[in-house]
């Protein structure tokens, strides 16, 4: 009986276990085969002809890919800026000094979620037109910005909440100044947390599509404009070449939270 | 003794308390308390959770505001000063320490504050650590320290600015009963070398009574009695003391006073002091508060002499060790004894209780203020 089970057991993990590789691996897979085959069509299950002539398309000096990676990576890089600038002493406020009008100040910054994204931007590329930002890296990230703090000033309220009091009471007790105590304690104790809201504030601004496309194009071109290009060409195989450079960072990042923020922290955010 | 003469502290500072309010939140915490402490001097502030000892604490500290009043730290008003200009060091019970530092770090964050030289600082660390008896601990993650450790670390770092006011807010509290009665002896003979005047906050009757050279107990915001702990436990000037302090024995009695002589009545027991005896008893209805081992068994009709005999019988029996744990129905009332002949549940005896011990206060008074849970 015991055996039954546990043969049993062992047989359900393998099968979950296969089913979760395949779930994880089949779109890559897909990607991959895409990004090689040459030709592909019906009744086909496979590529006809594999190559990498796409790849070598892509990655040509003049191809547009490589320029609209450092396009993305610079306004991702320049957003995560703009947003923790805004959302350390933001979610500081909200999490410790008691503001009269608390529960509004966190709604406005979900405000932008709850219109549909495509409404706002046009309203907002007419104002950045007027404001001569339309079309510059500048609009971009602050399109990208306002998006990003609506998680990253939540994540950084609850790294915030989560540190004791009494460890900044300890500080200023022995005699730290109100500023001293934060950049000594309270914010490397949040660190976790701030870097989590850093790096999702980072893969969001890398995937964004609807900001860029109405505030950037055509002066700004992401990767994900390049992508969406390539796919409503017809172009499945630079689709999906980009598709597979947009995951680096996300992958790079993954690992990085696995290796420096522990479990123990990541649940703390949002608690 | 190298050790010992490094750690330097600063002779303890006064502190005078004027009419102090608090509030927390729209509740009204400390009804006005006025208190003095003695430079270099040891006081325990003891009371039940919510009596506001806690809160006396973090508004000496600068942690809570003060609605009026002032606290005068040698000669100078520091109660509108934020925290760290009031020269008082905090150890605080759940040790907050730093968990992204090391011993070092943590200890010698205020000295670094201060501007000291990272030589000086290893040093003063060291001797300190030392006299904690965590000598090469400096580059110890605080994480991985036991609760006794921890709590010597954070001692350390309120030491390490050699403060004038040490205070320590139920800094045993979450430790193990055998380390708290080492920290006990360790924390008092450190407070005795070093001078400095320190303010312990605790729930806890008898560590009050063996750190402290002074017990102010502390009763719904107010001070109830500020004594030596000889004064406090064994001249309690109210029912809540008394039974705050052990005296968890309530026996009614009638007190008539008159023509010299003082009658005390309880149940069927009558006593007549003596005319040279003068306790000053509140004539009426009164309730006397008595120890545990206060009393003792006798036979119901035993000759009381200087003591109050009151017939009883015996309701239950424990045997806590020692000694035989009695309930003991007398006078209408529940009350338990300690004796160490063995009687059997529902005998009669006498309740013989020298009069000396019995803590007598009007009825009146009494009934409001023991309703407060000891």
């Amino acid at each position: 009986m015991m055996h039954l089970g546990s043969a049993l057991r062992t047989a359900l993990a393998a099968f979950l276990l296969a089913a979760f590789a395949f779930v994880l691996i089949g779109p890559l897979a897909n990607l991959a085969l895409w990004s090689v085959a040459e030709r592909w069509y019906t009744p086909y299950k496979l590529p006809v002809s594999y190559g990498t002539r796409y790849w070598e398309q892509v990655f040509r000096p003049t191809g547009d890919a490589m320029a609209s990676l450092g396009t993305s990576v610079f306004i991702a890089v320049l957003t995560v800026a703009v947003a923790l600038a805004l959302s350390i002493p933001a979610g500081y406020a909200l999490a410790r000094l008691r503001l009269p009008a608390r529960a509004l100040f966190m709604v406005v910054f979900l405000l932008p979620q709850a219109f549909p994204s495509v409404a706002i931007y046009i309203n907002v590329a007419r104002v950045f037109y007027q404001l001569g930002i339309n079309g510059t890296v500048l609009g971009v990230v602050l399109v990208h910005a306002a998006h990003g703090l609506v998680y990253s000033v939540w994540i950084a309220a609850a790294a915030f909440g989560a540190v004791d009091k009494d460890l900044e009471l300890a500080a200023r007790n022995i005699g730290a100044s109100p500023l001293k105590t934060f950049v000594s304690v309270t914010l490397p104790l949040a660190a976790p947390g701030i870097v989590a809201s850093g790096i999702f504030v980072f893969l969001e601004s890398l995937d964004e599509f609807t900001g860029t496309f109405f505030v950037g194009v055509p002066q700004v071109r992401t990767l994900p404009l390049l992508l969406y290009n390539a796919a409503m060409g017809g172009n499945y195989q630079v689709a999906s070449i980009t598709a597979l450079i947009l995951l680096v960072p996300s992958v790079l990042f993954m690992l990085f939270i696995e290796r420096f923020l522990r479990a123990d922290v990541l649940a703390k955010v949002g608690a | 003794m190298r050790a010992g003469s490094q750690v330097m502290s600063g002779v303890g500072a006064a502190i005078e308390v004027r009419g102090l309010h608090v509030a927390y939140g729209g509740t009204k915490v400390l009804h006005g308390v006025d208190l003095d402490f003695a430079p270099g001097s040891f006081t325990a502030l003891l009371g039940s959770s919510g009596c506001g000892k806690t809160t006396l604490l973090r508004a000496l500290s600068g942690f809570v505001p003060v609605l009026s009043g002032s606290i005068a730290v040698g000669g100078k008003d520091v109660a509108g000063l934020p925290p760290e200009k009031r020269g008082m060091a905090m150890v605080f019970q759940s040790y907050a320490l730093w968990p992204h530092m090391t011993v070092l770090q943590n200890i010698g964050y205020g000295l670094k504050l201060r501007g000291a030289s990272k030589r000086d600082i290893a040093a003063k660390v060291c001797s300190l650590l030392a006299m904690l008896g965590l000598a090469g601990y400096e580059d110890r993650k605080v994480t991985a320290m036991s609760g006794g450790q921890r709590q010597r670390v954070a001692l350390g770092r309120a030491l390490a600015v050699d403060p004038g006011i040490l205070l320590l807010d139920e800094p045993l509290s979450n430790l193990d009963a055998k380390i708290r009665l080492t920290m006990r002896h360790e924390i008092r003979a450190i407070q005795q070398r070093l001078g400095v005047t320190t303010i312990h906050v605790t729930h806890d009757r008898e560590e009050a009574m063996t750190m402290a050279d002074r017990l102010v107990i502390m009763n719904a915001g107010r001070i109830a009695q500020i004594g030596t702990p000889e004064e406090v436990y064994d001249r309690p000037n109210s029912a809540f003391v008394a039974n705050f302090m052990g005296a968890e024995n309530v026996l009614p009695v009638h007190v008539v006073t008159g023509a010299g002589r003082t009658t005390i009545t309880a149940g069927e027991a009558r006593h007549v002091l003596p005319r040279e005896r003068d306790l000053a008893l509140p004539a009426g209805e009164a309730l006397a508060y008595f120890r545990d081992d206060a009393a003792s068994l006798d036979a119901p009709d035993a000759e009381p002499g200087e003591d109050l005999v009151v017939p009883g019988r015996i309701a239950a029996r424990s045997y806590p060790g020692g000694l035989y744990r009695y309930r003991v129905e007398a006078a209408g009332r529940q009350l338990t004894v300690d004796h160490t002949i063995r009687h059997e549940p529902g005998a009669a005896v006498g309740l013989r209780i020298p009069l000396s011990r019995l803590h007598i206060f009007p009825a009146a008074q009494a009934s409001i203020q023991a309703s407060i849970p000891a």
